[in-house]
Formats: C-alpha cells, structure tokens, sequence
C-alpha cells in the first residue's frame, strides 16, 4: 500500500520539485501579496489599498466589496450606496470569470490558517472528526441571510472569522490572533477541514457563484491516470474530482464544474501523469470512444 | 456523497433523507438563534461611545456599516478607531470617545465621503447639522460654573460657541451678591463632536456627550405648553376670563370686586 501521507512524490521524482510545487507557490504568493498590498499603506504611509477585504479602495479609484457583506446588508434592510454595489458587482464579475472559491485559495487570509491545521492534522495522523454534511454551509449561509432580515442588523458579522481576521490584520488590533487560533483548534481537533470543507458561509456563497465561472480544472487525460490516488489526498474538496477523473464509463465530461473547487490547482502540482488543466468550462465535450475503461475503477475515499 | 438529496428509492431511504433534512434544519435553526443573540446584543452600545458623523440610529448603522474601515483611515485626526474582537463595542465598527479624542467637525467631512455604503448618510454635507451625540452637564454638583467661579472652558471650545452651548446668568443665592453662568446646552445646535467634554479641566467631566435617546427628554405628545400656544395662534385659546357674578353669603357687607 502507497503511503499517501505524503502525496505528490511520484509528480516530484518525474517533474522536480518546483514544478510540482508550482500552483501552491503561485497560490500562497497571491496570499501573501494580496496581503501586503493592505498592509503596505498603514505600514508605510504610501496607500496603494485602503480599508479591507470587506470593502476597500485601490489608488484612490477603483472601489471593491464584497459580494457576501453586500448581500447581508441589503438583506438586513439598507440601501447600500453605489459605491458599494459597484464594488460588489465588479467583485462577482471577476470570480464569474475565474472561478468562484478562488476566493478562499488564492485570496482568503483564513485559508493559511486552515491549511496549516490540516497540515499538522495529517502529519500527526488526527482523527478526521467531525465530518458535517457538505450541504451544511449552503444550510449556514441561508440562515446567515435570514438572521439580517429578522433581526434587521449584519448579525453574522458579529461572528465571522474570516471578516475579523483580515481586519484585525490589517487594522493591527491586539487580540488579532484569537479568532484564527479559534478556527485552527476547530479544524485540528474537532473536525478536520471543518470550516472551510463544510461550515464557512462565505465559502458557500463563493462556491455558489463558482457554478457558472468560466475558468475550471478538466482531468483532460484522464485515460492516464493511474489511480495513485495523489489528487484526491491534496483536494480540499476531494469529492469534485470523482465525476471529471471516473466519469468516462458513464458520459460525463472531464471538466470539474463543481463550485465546491476551489481552482487551487494542487492536483495539476501533484499528478505525475499530467492529467489535469486549467481549461473554461465550454471544453467539456463527451469523452472519445477510445477513452472508455473497462475495468471498473475503485471508489475513492474521500480525503480531508 | 453524503447528504446529498438524491431522490428516495425506497422507504427507508426516504426515512434517512427526510432525517438527514430535519438534522440539517435543526442545525440551521439553532446556528441561527445564536448568531441572532449575538445581533441583538451588540445593539446596545457603551453610553460614553460616539459613532461617526452621519451615522443613523444604532440600529440603521448595524445594518449598513461593513467595517471596511475606509471613514477611520480618512480621518485626519486620530479620532475614529475600529473596535476590537474583545470588548463591548459590535466589532470592527468605527467609534470614537469623546474624553480620549473629540471629532474636529471637518469642513469637508472626509469620513463620510470615504463610506462606500452610506452607513454616514452622503446626504451630511454640512458638519453643523451633524448629530452624533448631545452634550449634558451631567454633574452640577462639580462643574465649576455652577459652584459661581468663572471656569467656561466648555463654552469657549465649543465649535458653535453661543449657538450649541451658552452661558446663562442666574442669581448666586451662596454670595448672595454674585452671577453663576451655567453652561447650557441647546439640542437644537450641537453636534455632539465632543469637544466641550474633552476640554472640561475637571478629573472626571462634569459635561459629557451622550447619545441622544439617552441625552433627550421628551414631552408628551397630546402635552401643550399655554404661552407657545398663545404664541402661535395669536391670541388666548380659551375665550377671555368671563366675570361670573360674585354670590356672597347673606347679609355680607364686602364690596363685589372687578368693574360695574
Ligand atoms: S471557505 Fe471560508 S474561510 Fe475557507 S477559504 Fe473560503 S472564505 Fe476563506
Ligand atoms: S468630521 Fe473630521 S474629525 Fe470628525 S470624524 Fe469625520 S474626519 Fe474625523
Ligand atoms: S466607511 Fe462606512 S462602512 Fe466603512 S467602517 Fe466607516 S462607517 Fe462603516
């Protein structure tokens, strides 16, 4: 039996290991850029972006907010002004076209909280935990909403970590470190990929305007692969990768459309064989004949 | 996958789709309730705490405000802050406290141009007619005017001096021969900027800004005050004293008072 605790061996030995390593590298650069753009004004004094991930202005000019505070506002009852609409809709016009949850790989500040914590999770071989329904944040997201209309005020903000950490990042309050020490323990001990995987609302709501983005992983050569099993280890959301990878026998296309994936693009890293792209969603064209497998491949376990 | 509604094939499974549902509802239901506790409490804030100006009602700007943060960094001053995960104040809101760092009432009101969502209402142009608090004498007993000295530092650094605050005049009954200016407050006018209670030389002021449900009184609707009334309309409201015949006890010699 392969040791998939560490995964992507085989993409290292063929490919090295910056290649292997490539969207990860790219991945926590945008994180920590992104970042440093907020942090650069307070630091310095020379303001490149004002405010923070909930809403900001960048060069004096362009006005950014997002989406998921927006819509919690207008459903507590305000009218948001124009600049906050723009801002909004600007934001969900560049994840239609990227891809929704690239959001929480690429941008969210909580991501390398989390990641960390599954990180120790699997080195020290933690139980998985508590494993909620997938459903679960689709179900939280709802009830967010519905909180800001009955009590009339942004009641979940009043709680969201992610909203917290990025401001109290980028703000420099004292106790910037209790909220994401909060989701870190959560996700260590009590379930494994937890708030990101299952709970976290904005994901959720990302994830939903992921569904119709244009940019997607396709497991192109999917007739390569040889069951290593690698993607579905490194996958934060392992189980979109089923229908695109196993979908040959039953006529589903190779492009992942899920809006759960986040676009990470760690399964193009790891695979040794090549088998995953970044294509649009439009090249999801029925799989060839000569695709076709006859023996029927294992159901895979889900990773965490 | 699990949890996923598929369609139920058999009873059973319609049995476990059904509860799957109800454990998701429940979930939902409970999540729900705490975030809601959570809301309603943050609404009552700390009575010393001062929002922006153009603000509304705690309500309305709990509501609106994302706590971007954009009105703090446009600040001249050091005044606004974003409050901290701990602590009594709805987090990641822009406050400020009178006592630490009044707001300069800007010409310009960068802080509201700064909003991107009109938490501080646009409609604000003008900072006189901003309303973020009212300023009270809150303590006569230590206010150095009202003792008969000649202290006036809350007037003197009131941005609208003679119009939000005024000194007036009363008869010092301790001497028996002197004035105390009390400094008096006028609703009408103030902006509740904070500066009188910043500048009050006492340890703990005397005069605080306060938010205005707090700070305000206010009259019964059906209450009317005789002398505005008269005012208004002109005249009496009631039609002038009628003289109604004087009926004296039997045998009286007192002479009927009024005119004949
Ligand atoms: S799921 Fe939530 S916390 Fe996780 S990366 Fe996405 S937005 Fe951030
Ligand atoms: S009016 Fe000026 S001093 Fe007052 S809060 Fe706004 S920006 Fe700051
Ligand atoms: S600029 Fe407006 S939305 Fe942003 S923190 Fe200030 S009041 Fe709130």
């Amino acid at each position: 039996m392969k040791n998939n605790k560490f995964p992507g061996q085989d993409a290292i030995a063929s490919k090295g290991w910056l290649v292997a390593h490539k969207w990860l590298l790219l991945r926590r650069a945008s994180q920590f850029f992104i970042l440093a753009l907020f942090l650069i004004g307070p630091l310095t004094g020379v303001w490149i972006v004002k405010g923070n991930l909930t809403s900001s202005l960048t060069l004096g000019v362009l006005p950014l907010s997002d989406p998921f505070v927006i819509l919690q506002s207008l459903s507590a009852g305000h009218v948001v002004a124009a600049t906050g609409l723009i801002g909004a809709a600007i934001v969900i016009v560049f994840y239609m076209l990227v891809g929704g949850r690239v959001y929480c790989s690429f941008v969210c500040p909580m991501n390398l909280v989390t990641d960390a914590s599954r990180w120790l999770a699997k080195k020290f071989d933690l139980p998985k935990g508590w494993q909620p329904s997938r459903h679960a944040r689709l179900w939280a997201l709802g009830t967010v909403m519905i909180t800001a209309m009955v009590t009339g005020v942004m009641a979940w903000e009043m709680l969201n970590p992610v909203t917290m950490l990025h401001r109290a990042l980028v703000y420099g309050t004292s106790t910037v470190w209790t909220v994401a020490l909060a989701v870190f323990i959560f996700d260590l001990v009590v379930s494994r990929r937890g708030w990101c995987g299952h709970l976290c609302p904005m994901g959720a709501f990302y994830g939903l305007l992921g569904r119709a983005s244009v940019l997607r992983i396709s497991a192109i050569k999917r007739k390569d692969c040889n069951d290593c099993m690698d993607c579905f280890e490194v996958c934060p959301e392992a189980h979109v990768i089923t229908p695109a990878l196993r979908g040959a026998d039953t006529g589903t296309g190779p492009v992942v459309v899920s809006g759960d994936c986040t676009n990470c693009g760690r399964c193009i890293d790891v695979c040794a064989k090549d088998v995953f792209i970044f294509t649009t969603r439009f090249k999801n064209e029925a799989p060839e004949k000569n695709e076709q497998i006859t023996d029927k491949k294992p159901t895979p376990q889900r990773a965490a | 996958m699990t949890g996923k509604p598929s369609a139920p094939t058999s009873t059973q499974s319609r049995r476990r789709f059904l509860g799957n549902i109800a454990r998701a509802a429940g979930g939902a239901c409970a999540f729900g309730l705490v975030v809601g506790i959570f809301g309603r409490q943050a609404q009552s804030l700390p009575a010393q705490v001062l929002r922006p100006p153009g603000a509304g009602n705690e309500n309305d700007f709990l509501a609106a405000c994302v706590r971007c943060g954009l009105c703090v960094r446009d600040c001249p001053y050091p005044t606004l802050s974003l409050a901290d995960v701990a602590g009594d104040i709805p987090v990641g809101t822009p406050y400020f406290i009178a006592r630490n760092v009044p707001c300069e009432m800007c010409d310009d009101i960068p802080c509201v141009k700064a909003c991107p969502t009109n938490a501080l209402d646009s409609k604000l142009t003008n900072i006189d007619d901003a309303r973020m608090g009212l300023a009270v004498l809150i303590d006569n007993e230590t206010c150095l005017n009202m003792q008969g000295l000649r202290c006036d530092v809350c007037h003197r650094v009131c941005p609208l001096i003679n119009e939000a605050i005024t000194l007036e005049m009363q008869h010092n009954t301790r001497t028996g021969a002197h004035a105390i200016f009390v400094p008096t407050v006028h609703s009408d006018k103030c902006t509740g900027c904070g500066k009188c209670e910043r500048a009050c030389v006492l340890d703990k002021a005397a005069i605080r800004v306060l938010p205005r449900y707090l700070a305000k009184g206010s009259i019964g609707e059906h209450y009317r005050l005789g002398w505005i009334e008269k005012e208004l309309k002109g005249e009496s409201l009631v039609p002038a004293v009628q003289d109604m015949p004087d009926r004296l006890p039997f045998g009286s010699t007192i002479a009927p008072r009024g005119p004949k």
